[in-house]
């Protein structure tokens, strides 16, 4: 682990924080921040102009905070292997797609289908749930046995392509899982009846769903993470592995344990997604996984609070570019954002928590 | 002084060894009809030998992992779509062209000075891509990498909606649909390449390999070549010894860029068309594992890898494997649909397994040997 994680920064880089580092630094997160304002705000102009109120771009921040929870569920599981091992988890997407398609073949094995009653359909959820999460830990856990734990003394690069390596595989199982075209499934929750308009807003049952499952699971991880024994440990490890060891913490499993559950989140996120969108593909897991990534990087890497606002952002950004732009322009927005991010300012909006930043 | 195993080649019998490889490369087709599958096959192959020797500059000397290489695959590939093609309709403009092309409306250049124009946008592209990952650490610099590989692939998708300035319909690209027919390679002193005879087709991707290697061999020999080494190794103690941060990554990400470019230019007239489709990440994971496979920095072992990466992809998985997942195992699905997992899998293998590659580097394998017996020393330190 030394090896690869006590490489100082690039020279450059300690000459750009000399200096009036806080004036760059606040000049980064607002310009940021500005630069995350542009597309709702020039919207919400258009929307003024042209129809006088601003339930427009209103409907596409809610769909798209209900849409960015699923990312957020992702995004997290990015973060917490980037914070413990410094390695982007380039499966993680792969296992989400896994996570979709696990849920839908249960739920179709368990017999939920149309017809199914209210009560045995939640209750029937809630175990696909369980079985979605639990498999895609089992899977992350699995894939950090086998394609990252030996190199983890190698150069830091090793894993990374071991990573895409590993989600080119598992694509190609979802692949010959589902087939190579979108599959329709079932849409069990009846996702786009709408429950109640509240000023415009439309609030359908997959945004209600969305939040049920997320808002418990997040916070039960943050619970976890602050306070739990084995969360500490966690902390521990992604501050200095070293040091955790010495402590006698088990470094090994406390790195199992945090792919768990990055994976269970990554689970959650896929049976929230078959739900909502009704729609599972092979390819939606190396999309969701960039957006997620651009989220988790946005917030900060490394941060758990930023993976979860970066993962709302990010949704919103979806949300507005798919309705008022085009689809297919979507990547390239996010991307750019990416980019710009990555290149002005690598500690993301709240902060990273990494060892590299201190 | 080359090393199998722990043999010691001889410095004549490399040399005598390359010469005869060259010999073989040149008269192969020679055995084969004009317009056989092997020799389309190896044509292919040798084109993207030339990538991935341009991507081995990037990622095997400099060490940094540029997962968008695909980016300049297209660029390259639209660069013989605008130059070469009926495409611009409405313009009219022929510049040392066969007689025949002289009477087809839109821009007609001669190969070589697409050539010229694709190296150079490339390597302009690749600094463009590069300049922002200059103060990134390694793992980020793979991500932009491949965000700016993801966007330009989205440009090409939406170019056909994309109108340019000039001209009363011109579009930037023709999305999915691809621009076709492209204009075929017309070389002075030779006839106009045609798709019947392929070995001319052959002959020039081999010449472009040779032109490559040579460069490949004599940048790693020079001082640019021990800067790139330096850098990857350990870039404080580069920089502190005097190597120029900011322009030896760049020329790194440019000279790669142009090789890429070059085999793009190529690869667009020899497939007669230029289609957004062609460019998807999967193509850069595709070069990526050539030269992991062959082995990180080592010339030999990327023209190795890539070879045996495209024969196993258009020759091993659809004609001769196809079939086997339901033939030995009764399962219902072809080879040629999971051929980018077995890719993937294979970079899996290889990074877990021999990390150095098949034929390695001597220095990069030191390099990875170090340190893992390093941390060796650590575990022993702290049981």
């Amino acid at each position: 682990m030394e090896a690869s994680t006590s490489a100082p920064p690039p020279p450059t880089a300690a000459i750009s924080t000399r200096g009036n580092g806080q004036v760059r630094d606040a000049a980064g997160k607002y310009g940021l921040i500005a630069l995350l304002l542009v597309l709702p705000v020039a919207y919400g102009i258009k929307d003024l102009s042209e129809d006088g109120n601003l339930v427009g771009i209103a409907n596409n921040l809610f769909a798209g905070l209900s849409n960015g929870s699923i990312l957020a569920l992702i995004a997290v599981g990015y973060t917490l292997v980037y914070g413990i091992i410094e390695l982007i988890n380039f499966a993680h997407g792969e296992v989400f797609m896994i996570g979709s398609f696990t849920a839908v073949s249960f739920w179709g094995t368990i017999g939920l289908g149309l017809t199914t009653g209210t009560l045995p359909l939640i209750l029937g959820l809630l175990l696909v749930l369980v079985v979605a999460m639990l498999t895609c830990g089992v899977l992350n856990v699995m894939i950090e046995r086998v394609a990252y734990r030996p190199l983890r003394t190698a150069p830091k690069l090793a894993p990374l392509i071991t990573a895409v390596g590993m989600s080119f595989v598992l694509q190609n199982v979802g692949l010959l899982w589902i087939g190579g075209s979108p599959a329709s499934v079932d849409d069990l929750i009846h996702a786009q009846q709408n429950v109640f308009t509240f000023l415009g807003i439309r609030v359908d049952r997959a945004d209600l769903m969305a939040f049920a499952v997320t808002i418990p699971l997040v916070a039960a991880l943050t619970w976890f993470v602050a306070k739990a024994r084995l969360g500490k440990a966690m902390r521990a490890t992604a501050q200095d592995p070293e040091a955790a060891r010495l402590m006698g913490i088990n470094v090994d499993t406390t790195i199992s344990l945090t792919f768990l559950i990055g994976g269970m989140m990554a689970g959650a996120a896929g049976l929230i997604y078959a739900l909502y969108q009704t729609t599972i593909w092979y390819f939606q897991g190396f999309n969701a996984g960039l957006l997620a990534f651009t989220a988790a990087v946005m917030g900060g890497i490394g941060n758990l609070r930023g993976a979860v606002i970066g993962g709302l952002i990010i949704g919103c950004i979806q949300q507005i570019s798919d309705n008022r732009i085009n689809t297919s322009w979507t990547p390239a927005i996010v991307f750019a954002y990416l980019i710009l991010i990555m290149v002005f300012r690598p500690q993301g909006l709240i902060g990273e928590e990494t060892r590299e930043a201190g | 002084m080359t090393r199998f195993g722990g043999f010691r080649i001889p410095i004549w019998a490399n040399r005598a060894l390359a010469a005869a490889v060259i010999v073989v490369a040149i008269v192969f087709p020679l055995f084969f009809q004009q317009g056989d599958n092997w020799v389309d096959d190896m044509t292919i192959a040798l084109a993207y030998v030339v990538m991935a020797l341009g991507l081995n500059i990037v990622v095997g000397y400099a060490g940094l992992l540029d997962l968008g290489y695909v980016a300049f695959f297209a660029i390259g590939a639209y660069t013989t779509g605008w130059f070469m093609s009926g495409f611009f309709s409405d313009a009219n403009v022929h510049v040392f062209v066969s007689e025949f092309t002289k009477n087809l409306p839109g821009v007609h250049f001669n190969f070589l000075l697409v050539v010229v124009v694709a190296i150079v946008l490339c390597a302009i592209a690749g600094i463009i891509i590069g300049l922002p990952t200059l103060r990134l650490r390694g793992d980020y610099i793979a991500i932009v990498t491949l965000a700016f590989g993801e966007i330009i692939r989205v440009f090409a998708i939406e170019g056909d909606t994309i109108k340019l300035p000039f001209g009363e319909d011109n579009h930037l690209t023709a999305g999915r649909q691809g621009i076709s027919p492209i204009d075929k390679i017309d070389l002075p002193f030779f006839e106009q390449f045609t798709s019947l005879n392929l070995r001319a087709w052959y002959w020039l991707a081999l010449a472009l390999v040779l032109i490559v290697l040579f460069v490949n061999i004599r940048l790693r020999d020079s001082r640019l070549g021990r800067a790139w080494i330096a850098l990857r190794e350990d870039e404080v103690a580069a920089a502190s010894m005097g190597v120029p941060l900011v322009k030896t990554k760049l020329l790194a990400y440019a000279v790669g860029a142009g090789f890429g470019g070059m085999s793009g230019a190529f690869l667009g007239s020899y497939f007669n068309t230029v289609n957004a489709d062609q460019f998807q990440f999967g193509f850069s994971i595709f070069i990526l594992a050539m030269i992991i496979l062959g082995g990180l920095g080592s010339v030999w072992g990327v023209v190795v890898g890539a070879v045996a990466l495209s024969l196993i992809n258009y020759t091993l998985i659809p004609d001769v494997l196809n079939d086997a997942p339901n033939k030995l195992f009764g399962l219902d699905f072809n080879l040629t649909e999971v051929n980018y997992g077995i890719f993937g899998f294979l970079l899996v293998l290889m990074m877990v397994l021999r990390p150095e590659g098949l034929l390695p580097e001597r220095r990069r394998q030191l390099e990875l040997r170090e340190t893992a017996q390093d941390a060796e020393l650590v575990e022993v330190a702290h049981p």
